[in-house]
């Protein structure tokens, strides 16, 4: 990388970073919260594109992840908010008592940890049943889509433990500070800031890592690398699970800022629209699935709350535009984005020539697919 | 005994419709390699393709002859959704062949704006289709054992699909260039096969069984913009689980997800019951990761 496009690329970045730490100043505080909550999706997003992007593996099932990481989130702010005593939707299912799963959830610094891990050990699970027997590509895409059907079945089944269809909400403090205080709120939004910020900076160095590497050349050739002598499994479950654990943490943030988790929120649809922002955004690059989630949905807030019909004909084109005419995304538009914002630049695709290059260009072309 | 027998057949009742809904699915995903997410949509097409000749029948015709709408809204609702089917591979699919995840996204796309579409043209609301009169009641198999007629007939509808697809498919000689293009796309091309023509066809053929499965739906319940969308992940998993390019793979898959489905859901409870099936369906493919039956070739990558 040259050291031209370096110092452009950091002024990119200094310009993202002072419009997010500003953003208080010149948003109103509805805004400010939706902004907030779009930078938790962002966070989502950018765990997806992890796995889509780089890895080639399309999951929509992480709605799921986020989910699991919201209701954690969540159990332990209705503890909070029912201050010892049952939650509500326990007493009208008749619960007499506090379910043991429900226990630890009291405290914090374990709903915390278990908000990303529980959604990581899941993907775990699921990755290795199905990456080790070589159960990939559209058989995975399916079998994620069906544990989202499964999962909201039984969270709106199991209503006295779940709160069912609707959900877990009627939150009112976090550490004792008000969540309807705008001071809380602000706090919040520079928390999720700083999540993303973190997070960004995470998988940037992921993907240009060793690891990242072998990533790529996986998406591009799982074969041959298998060939060479690595296990893509264990590669594909790793990534699957970070994926996973970052929706976890998007969802706990996402219920903090929006104040109630249920099961339609981690269904089909908003799992398949995660996948759109990324795709919208740009794959394959980090930056691109970031902004792809925030542009998406202030689009469509925007857009929606003045025509909401036609809001849905404007997503349903989009899916097929960006699939057809924008593989890339967005970011695919200026010459050479992707390229810049991919990670690695030219040495990840020295490596990608001596592991994966002798794929044909049609296979290549199928296997991103 | 009445109790187990009613459960089996409810099973079989639930197999037959998955069938119906996974053979499209089956050819379009086992030719092709097309994730048609738009399928329940063309599933919707169908079923309003019902509602409407059951509309026109109760205007133009007289009333003695509305007990016959059903039988023509079944070749209609084939047809329309053929015929959406083949524009749809013709203006979009074709540009996706060989790109499975990017036509799943696609198509989802188009499913939403086919939903919309009906939204706007139909009205949000789900709208009933009254059964003609020969379908309703049951068949009294003894005291406690009836088994409704509109079951019996969607079984009796999906077992002459499945006749018909087996004689189109292994039997006919559009069916032979299909399952050559199937197994081996360059070489059918090579030996003159049109694979533009045959991959037209296919995804209109798949199409317009959705269609059917539209319009057999309508004797279930009242039909919406979204009546697709309930039962398109399941007959995804029929065809995972009975594996690709075999019709028998698919029967076999319908039945076991149908009747295992069933059978748990009276055991535990509904919930409980689909975490069961997607459980065991996980632990099958461990054994067998291509699926029950699966068209055995040999390229590394496929």
């Amino acid at each position: 990388m040259s050291s031209v496009t370096r110092v452009k690329l950091l002024v990119g970045y200094g310009a993202a970073s002072a419009f997010l730490l500003c953003a208080p100043l010149f948003l109103n505080d509805f805004r400010l919260n939706l902004l907030a909550k779009f930078l938790a999706f962002a966070i989502v997003a950018i765990g997806l594109d992890l796995l889509w992007g780089y890895t080639g593996i399309l999951s929509l099932g992480h709605g799921v992840f986020f989910g699991i990481g919201a209701y954690a989130m969540a159990m332990y702010l209705k503890l909070e908010a029912s201050g010892g005593k049952l939650p509500d939707f326990m007493n009208w299912s008749g619960l007499t008592q506090l379910p043991w799963f429900w226990k630890p959830f009291e405290y914090f610094w374990f709903a915390f940890p278990m908000g990303i891990l529980l959604p990581a050990l899941l993907a775990l699970m699921l990755g290795f049943f199905t990456f080790r027997n070589r159960i990939r590509g559209v058989y995975f895409t399916i079998l994620t889509q069906a544990l989202v059907i499964i999962t909201v079945t039984l969270f709106v089944g199991q209503q006295a433990y779940t709160g069912g269809t609707n959900g877990v909400t009627g939150f009112k403090t976090l550490f004792g500070f008000s969540l309807a205080s705008q001071d809380t709120k602000n706090v919040l939004y520079f928390v999720t800031v700083a999540f993303l910020v973190v997070t960004f900076l995470l998988c940037q160095a992921l993907v240009r890592s060793r690891f990242g590497k072998v990533l790529k050349a996986i998406r591009d050739g799982e074969n041959r690398v298998r060939f060479i002598g690595y296990n893509p499994a264990a590669y594909q479950m790793v990534a699957f699970g970070i994926s996973a654990g970052l929706a976890g943490l998007a969802g706990m943030l996402f219920v903090l800022h929006v104040g109630i988790i249920s099961p339609s929120m981690m269904a089909i649809v908003p799992s398949i629209e995660m996948v759109l922002w990324v795709a919208v955004g740009g794959r394959g690059t980090i930056a691109g699935a970031a902004f792809g989630a925030v542009f998406m949905n202030t689009a469509k807030s925007l857009f929606s709350e003045n025509y909401p019909e036609v809001w849905l004909y404007f997503v349903g084109g989009l899916f097929v535009a960006v699939v057809i005419f924008l593989p890339k995304g967005i970011l695919g538009l200026f010459p050479k984005g992707p390229e810049l914002l991919a990670g690695g630049g030219k040495s990840s695709s020295g490596f990608r020539r001596s592991v994966a290059g002798w794929v044909s260009g049609r296979k290549r072309k199928e296997e991103n697919a | 005994m009445d109790v187990i027998l009613l459960q089996i057949f409810n099973g079989l009742s639930v197999s037959s419709i998955l069938l119906l809904i996974a053979l499209g699915l089956a050819i379009t995903f086992g030719l092709m390699k097309v994730i048609n997410m738009a399928h329940g949509e063309l599933i919707m097409i169908g079923a309003y393709a019902t509602y409407v000749t059951q509309n026109l029948f109760m205007e133009y015709m007289p009333a003695s002859s509305f007990g016959w709408y059903f039988i023509t809204a079944i070749p209609v609702s084939f047809i329309v959704a053929f015929v959406f089917g083949f524009v749809l591979e013709g203006v979009l699919i074709r540009f996706l062949y060989g790109r499975p995840l990017d036509s799943l996204l696609a198509t989802w796309g188009i499913g939403m704006i086919l939903q919309q579409l009906a939204r706007t043209l139909f009205g949000a609301p789900n709208v009933g289709v009254k059964s003609p009169e020969w379908l309703n009641g049951g068949w009294a198999v003894t005291e406690g054992l009836v088994l409704p007629y509109k079951r019996l007939f969607i079984i009796g509808l999906v077992a002459v699909c499945l006749l018909c697809m087996f004689v189109y498919i292994y039997r006919s000689h559009t069916g032979r260039r299909m399952r050559a293009v199937m197994q081996n796309r360059e070489m059918a091309s090579c030996l003159g096969i049109s694979t533009r023509r045959v991959d037209a066809m296919t995804f209109a053929v798949g199409s317009g069984i959705a269609g059917i499965a539209g319009c057999a739906l309508t004797l279930l319940g009242p039909i919406g913009p979204a009546i697709g969308t309930y039962y398109i992940i399941d007959a995804f998993m029929v065809v995972v689980l009975g594996g690709v390019g075999k019709l028998v793979g698919t029967v076999a898959g319908a039945l076991g997800i149908g009747l295992t489905n069933t059978l748990f859901e009276y055991w535990t409870t509904a919930s409980l019951g689909k975490v069961l099936v997607f459980l065991l369906i996980v632990a099958f493919l461990q054994w067998r990761p291509m699926g029950l039956v699966a068209v055995r070739s040999r390229s590394l990558d496929s």
